[in-house]
Protein backbone atom coordinates (compact mmCIF):
# COMPACT_ATOMS: atom_id res chain seq x y z
CA UNK A 1 0.00 0.00 0.00
CA UNK A 2 1.33 3.39 -0.92
CA UNK A 3 0.68 5.70 2.03
CA UNK A 4 1.78 8.80 0.12
CA UNK A 5 -1.31 8.41 -2.00
CA UNK A 6 -3.31 9.70 0.99
CA UNK A 7 -1.46 13.01 0.95
CA UNK A 8 -3.78 13.92 -1.92
CA UNK A 9 -6.99 15.46 -0.55
CA UNK A 10 -9.14 13.53 -3.04
CA UNK A 11 -7.76 10.21 -1.77
CA UNK A 12 -7.78 11.22 1.87
CA UNK A 13 -11.44 12.29 1.77
CA UNK A 14 -12.98 8.78 1.63
CA UNK A 15 -10.31 7.36 3.99
CA UNK A 16 -11.14 10.01 6.62
CA UNK A 17 -14.81 9.18 6.22
CA UNK A 18 -14.12 5.52 6.98
CA UNK A 19 -11.91 6.34 9.98
CA UNK A 20 -14.34 8.69 11.78
CA UNK A 21 -16.61 6.05 13.43
CA UNK A 22 -13.54 4.18 14.75
CA UNK A 23 -12.74 7.23 16.84
CA UNK A 24 -16.19 8.73 17.46
CA UNK A 25 -17.81 5.59 18.92
CA UNK A 26 -15.00 4.75 21.41
CA UNK A 27 -14.96 8.45 22.36
CA UNK A 28 -18.66 8.38 23.25
CA UNK A 29 -18.25 5.16 25.26
CA UNK A 30 -15.20 6.47 27.14
CA UNK A 31 -16.96 9.78 27.94
CA UNK A 32 -19.75 7.80 29.64
CA UNK A 33 -17.33 5.45 31.46
CA UNK A 34 -15.10 8.34 32.56
CA UNK A 35 -18.02 10.36 33.90
CA UNK A 36 -19.41 7.31 35.70
CA UNK A 37 -16.10 6.58 37.46
CA UNK A 38 -15.56 10.28 38.11
CA UNK A 39 -18.91 10.80 39.82
CA UNK A 40 -19.87 7.39 41.24
CA UNK A 41 -16.61 5.56 41.99
CA UNK A 42 -14.02 8.25 42.77
CA UNK A 43 -14.22 9.34 46.43
CA UNK A 44 -14.66 12.89 47.71
CA UNK A 45 -11.30 14.67 48.04
CA UNK A 46 -10.07 15.21 51.62
CA UNK A 47 -8.95 18.80 50.94
CA UNK A 48 -11.18 20.10 48.17
CA UNK A 49 -14.40 18.18 48.80
CA UNK A 50 -16.38 17.56 45.61
CA UNK A 51 -15.10 20.70 43.87
CA UNK A 52 -12.11 18.68 42.66
CA UNK A 53 -14.42 16.72 40.31
CA UNK A 54 -13.97 19.58 37.82
CA UNK A 55 -10.53 18.03 37.20
CA UNK A 56 -12.04 15.29 35.01
CA UNK A 57 -12.81 17.83 32.29
CA UNK A 58 -10.40 20.64 33.21
CA UNK A 59 -7.14 18.70 32.86
CA UNK A 60 -8.08 16.86 29.63
CA UNK A 61 -9.25 20.17 28.11
CA UNK A 62 -6.02 21.91 29.08
CA UNK A 63 -3.84 19.09 27.75
CA UNK A 64 -5.75 18.90 24.48
CA UNK A 65 -5.55 22.68 24.10
CA UNK A 66 -1.75 22.48 24.28
CA UNK A 67 -1.32 19.23 22.36
CA UNK A 68 -3.56 20.27 19.47
CA UNK A 69 -1.65 23.54 19.17
CA UNK A 70 1.67 21.70 18.76
CA UNK A 71 0.02 19.41 16.21
CA UNK A 72 -1.44 22.45 14.41
CA UNK A 73 1.99 24.08 14.21
CA UNK A 74 3.60 20.87 12.88
CA UNK A 75 0.91 20.45 10.20
CA UNK A 76 1.09 24.14 9.29
CA UNK A 77 4.89 23.92 8.99
CA UNK A 78 4.70 20.80 6.80
CA UNK A 79 2.03 22.46 4.66
CA UNK A 80 4.26 25.47 4.21
CA UNK A 81 7.63 23.76 3.75
CA UNK A 82 6.48 21.00 1.39
CA UNK A 83 3.60 22.88 -0.21
CA UNK A 84 1.28 20.10 1.05
CA UNK A 85 -2.33 21.28 0.81
CA UNK A 86 -3.77 18.54 2.99
CA UNK A 87 -1.39 19.30 5.88
CA UNK A 88 -2.45 22.96 5.82
CA UNK A 89 -6.10 21.92 5.80
CA UNK A 90 -5.44 19.73 8.85
CA UNK A 91 -3.96 22.76 10.64
CA UNK A 92 -7.07 24.79 9.84
CA UNK A 93 -9.30 21.96 11.01
CA UNK A 94 -7.35 21.56 14.28
CA UNK A 95 -7.60 25.26 15.13
CA UNK A 96 -11.33 25.18 15.94
CA UNK A 97 -11.16 22.13 18.22
CA UNK A 98 -7.99 23.41 19.92
CA UNK A 99 -9.61 26.79 20.56
CA UNK A 100 -12.71 25.04 21.95
CA UNK A 101 -10.66 22.95 24.41
CA UNK A 102 -8.55 25.94 25.48
CA UNK A 103 -11.73 27.94 26.06
CA UNK A 104 -13.06 25.04 28.18
CA UNK A 105 -9.86 24.86 30.23
CA UNK A 106 -10.15 28.60 30.99
CA UNK A 107 -13.85 28.49 31.90
CA UNK A 108 -13.65 25.30 34.00
CA UNK A 109 -10.50 26.68 35.60
CA UNK A 110 -12.37 29.84 36.62
CA UNK A 111 -15.23 27.72 37.97
CA UNK A 112 -12.69 25.74 39.97
CA UNK A 113 -10.69 28.75 41.11
CA UNK A 114 -13.65 30.56 42.63
CA UNK A 115 -14.44 27.98 45.35
CA UNK A 116 -10.83 26.88 46.00
CA UNK A 117 -8.84 30.13 45.65
CA UNK A 118 -11.67 32.59 46.24
CA UNK A 119 -11.25 34.22 42.83
CA UNK A 120 -12.33 33.51 39.24
CA UNK A 121 -9.09 34.77 37.78
CA UNK A 122 -5.56 35.85 38.69
CA UNK A 123 -2.91 37.21 36.35
CA UNK A 124 -0.35 34.57 37.21
CA UNK A 125 1.95 32.69 34.85
CA UNK A 126 -0.16 29.57 34.24
CA UNK A 127 -3.43 31.39 33.70
CA UNK A 128 -1.98 34.22 31.63
CA UNK A 129 -0.03 31.89 29.32
CA UNK A 130 -3.19 29.78 28.85
CA UNK A 131 -5.11 32.91 27.90
CA UNK A 132 -2.36 33.75 25.40
CA UNK A 133 -2.79 30.26 23.93
CA UNK A 134 -6.48 30.99 23.42
CA UNK A 135 -5.61 34.30 21.71
CA UNK A 136 -3.12 32.49 19.47
CA UNK A 137 -5.89 30.17 18.31
CA UNK A 138 -8.26 33.09 17.77
CA UNK A 139 -5.49 34.95 15.93
CA UNK A 140 -4.84 31.95 13.68
CA UNK A 141 -8.54 31.54 12.90
CA UNK A 142 -9.17 35.24 12.18
CA UNK A 143 -5.98 35.61 10.15
CA UNK A 144 -6.95 32.67 7.95
CA UNK A 145 -10.50 33.85 7.45
CA UNK A 146 -9.32 37.39 6.64
CA UNK A 147 -7.17 36.26 3.69
CA UNK A 148 -9.06 35.39 0.54
CA UNK A 149 -6.46 33.19 -1.15
CA UNK A 150 -6.31 29.79 0.61
CA UNK A 151 -2.60 29.15 0.16
CA UNK A 152 -1.63 32.66 1.28
CA UNK A 153 -3.88 32.21 4.31
CA UNK A 154 -2.11 28.91 5.03
CA UNK A 155 1.33 30.53 4.90
CA UNK A 156 0.35 33.47 7.11
CA UNK A 157 -1.31 31.11 9.59
CA UNK A 158 1.76 28.84 9.60
CA UNK A 159 4.04 31.75 10.48
CA UNK A 160 1.82 32.75 13.41
CA UNK A 161 1.42 29.13 14.57
CA UNK A 162 5.17 28.41 14.51
CA UNK A 163 6.09 31.58 16.40
CA UNK A 164 3.36 30.82 18.95
CA UNK A 165 4.80 27.38 19.80
CA UNK A 166 7.19 29.13 22.18
CA UNK A 167 4.20 29.66 24.47
CA UNK A 168 3.60 25.91 24.99
CA UNK A 169 6.63 25.14 27.23
CA UNK A 170 5.89 28.37 29.09
CA UNK A 171 2.40 27.07 29.96
CA UNK A 172 3.67 23.61 30.80
CA UNK A 173 6.51 24.65 33.11
CA UNK A 174 4.90 27.83 34.46
CA UNK A 175 3.92 26.10 37.71
CA UNK A 176 7.55 25.18 38.32
CA UNK A 177 9.26 28.35 37.09
CA UNK A 178 7.13 30.88 38.90
CA UNK A 179 5.23 31.11 42.14
CA UNK A 180 1.63 30.61 41.25
CA UNK A 181 -1.74 29.91 42.80
CA UNK A 182 -2.18 27.06 40.37
CA UNK A 183 -1.36 23.66 41.81
CA UNK A 184 1.58 21.69 40.42
CA UNK A 185 1.29 19.01 37.79
CA UNK A 186 -1.14 16.25 38.73
CA UNK A 187 0.76 13.68 36.71
CA UNK A 188 4.51 13.50 36.30
CA UNK A 189 5.88 10.87 34.02
CA UNK A 190 8.66 9.71 36.33
CA UNK A 191 6.95 10.12 39.72
CA UNK A 192 4.21 8.15 41.33
CA UNK A 193 0.81 9.74 40.76
CA UNK A 194 -0.42 11.89 43.62
CA UNK A 195 -4.08 10.93 43.20
CA UNK A 196 -6.24 8.03 44.38
CA UNK A 197 -6.46 5.34 41.65
CA UNK A 198 -10.16 5.87 40.72
CA UNK A 199 -9.59 9.64 40.42
CA UNK A 200 -6.60 9.05 38.20
CA UNK A 201 -8.48 6.44 36.16
CA UNK A 202 -11.44 8.79 35.56
CA UNK A 203 -9.11 11.59 34.48
CA UNK A 204 -7.11 9.39 32.10
CA UNK A 205 -10.28 7.89 30.59
CA UNK A 206 -11.68 11.38 30.03
CA UNK A 207 -8.37 12.37 28.46
CA UNK A 208 -8.58 9.39 26.09
CA UNK A 209 -12.20 10.29 25.30
CA UNK A 210 -11.28 13.91 24.50
CA UNK A 211 -8.38 12.75 22.35
CA UNK A 212 -10.55 10.30 20.36
CA UNK A 213 -13.22 12.97 20.02
CA UNK A 214 -10.63 15.40 18.67
CA UNK A 215 -9.46 12.94 16.01
CA UNK A 216 -13.03 12.26 14.90
CA UNK A 217 -14.16 15.89 14.75
CA UNK A 218 -10.93 17.10 13.08
CA UNK A 219 -11.27 14.41 10.39
CA UNK A 220 -14.92 15.31 9.89
CA UNK A 221 -14.03 19.00 9.57
CA UNK A 222 -11.13 18.42 7.21
CA UNK A 223 -13.58 16.62 4.91
CA UNK A 224 -15.69 19.79 4.84
CA UNK A 225 -12.59 21.89 4.17
CA UNK A 226 -11.59 19.61 1.29
CA UNK A 227 -15.07 19.99 -0.20
CA UNK A 228 -15.02 23.76 0.21
CA UNK A 229 -11.56 24.28 -1.21
CA UNK A 230 -11.40 21.66 -3.92
CA UNK A 231 -14.88 21.44 -5.35
CA UNK A 232 -14.01 19.46 -8.45
CA UNK A 233 -11.56 17.07 -6.84
CA UNK A 234 -13.91 16.49 -3.94
CA UNK A 235 -16.81 15.62 -6.21
CA UNK A 236 -14.64 13.04 -7.86
CA UNK A 237 -13.80 11.60 -4.45
CA UNK A 238 -17.46 11.55 -3.49
CA UNK A 239 -18.25 9.59 -6.63
CA UNK A 240 -15.55 7.05 -5.82
CA UNK A 241 -16.29 6.74 -2.08
CA UNK B 1 -25.52 9.13 48.69
CA UNK B 2 -28.96 10.67 48.16
CA UNK B 3 -30.07 12.43 44.99
CA UNK B 4 -30.09 15.82 46.75
CA UNK B 5 -26.55 15.26 48.03
CA UNK B 6 -25.43 14.30 44.55
CA UNK B 7 -26.86 17.50 43.05
CA UNK B 8 -25.42 19.72 45.77
CA UNK B 9 -21.88 18.25 45.43
CA UNK B 10 -21.08 19.34 48.98
CA UNK B 11 -22.27 22.88 48.14
CA UNK B 12 -19.96 23.01 45.11
CA UNK B 13 -22.81 22.03 42.78
CA UNK B 14 -22.85 25.34 40.89
CA UNK B 15 -19.14 25.08 40.05
CA UNK B 16 -19.05 21.36 39.31
CA UNK B 17 -22.27 21.18 37.26
CA UNK B 18 -21.53 24.56 35.71
CA UNK B 19 -18.23 23.18 34.41
CA UNK B 20 -19.86 20.15 32.86
CA UNK B 21 -22.75 22.16 31.44
CA UNK B 22 -20.34 24.55 29.70
CA UNK B 23 -18.37 21.53 28.40
CA UNK B 24 -21.53 19.93 27.05
CA UNK B 25 -22.55 23.15 25.29
CA UNK B 26 -19.07 23.69 23.81
CA UNK B 27 -18.60 20.13 22.53
CA UNK B 28 -22.25 19.78 21.47
CA UNK B 29 -22.05 23.17 19.75
CA UNK B 30 -18.94 22.14 17.84
CA UNK B 31 -20.68 19.00 16.59
CA UNK B 32 -23.89 20.85 15.61
CA UNK B 33 -22.01 23.61 13.74
CA UNK B 34 -19.95 21.07 11.82
CA UNK B 35 -23.04 19.03 11.00
CA UNK B 36 -24.74 22.15 9.60
CA UNK B 37 -21.63 23.02 7.61
CA UNK B 38 -21.67 19.54 6.08
CA UNK B 39 -25.40 19.75 5.29
CA UNK B 40 -24.87 23.10 3.57
CA UNK B 41 -22.07 21.65 1.45
CA UNK B 42 -24.12 18.64 0.46
CA UNK B 43 -27.00 20.87 -0.60
CA UNK B 44 -24.80 23.16 -2.66
CA UNK B 45 -23.18 20.11 -4.31
CA UNK B 46 -26.59 18.91 -5.47
CA UNK B 47 -27.43 22.21 -7.19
Amino acid sequence: MNLYKYAAPANFYPLAGKLIPWFAIPAAILFVVGMYIGFFVAPTDAQQGDAYRIIFIHVPAAWLGMFLYVLLAIYAAIGWAFNARLASMMATSLSITGAMFTFLSLVTGALWGKPTWGTWWVWDARLTSSLILFFLYIGFISLQSAIEDDRRADRAGALLAIVGVVNIPIIYFSVEWWNTLHQGATIRILDKPTMAPPMLAAMLIMLAACWLYSVAIVLARVRCIILEREQNVARLAEARA
Amino acid sequence: MSWAEFISMGDYGFYVWGSYLVSLIAIGGEIVFLWKRKKRLQESARD
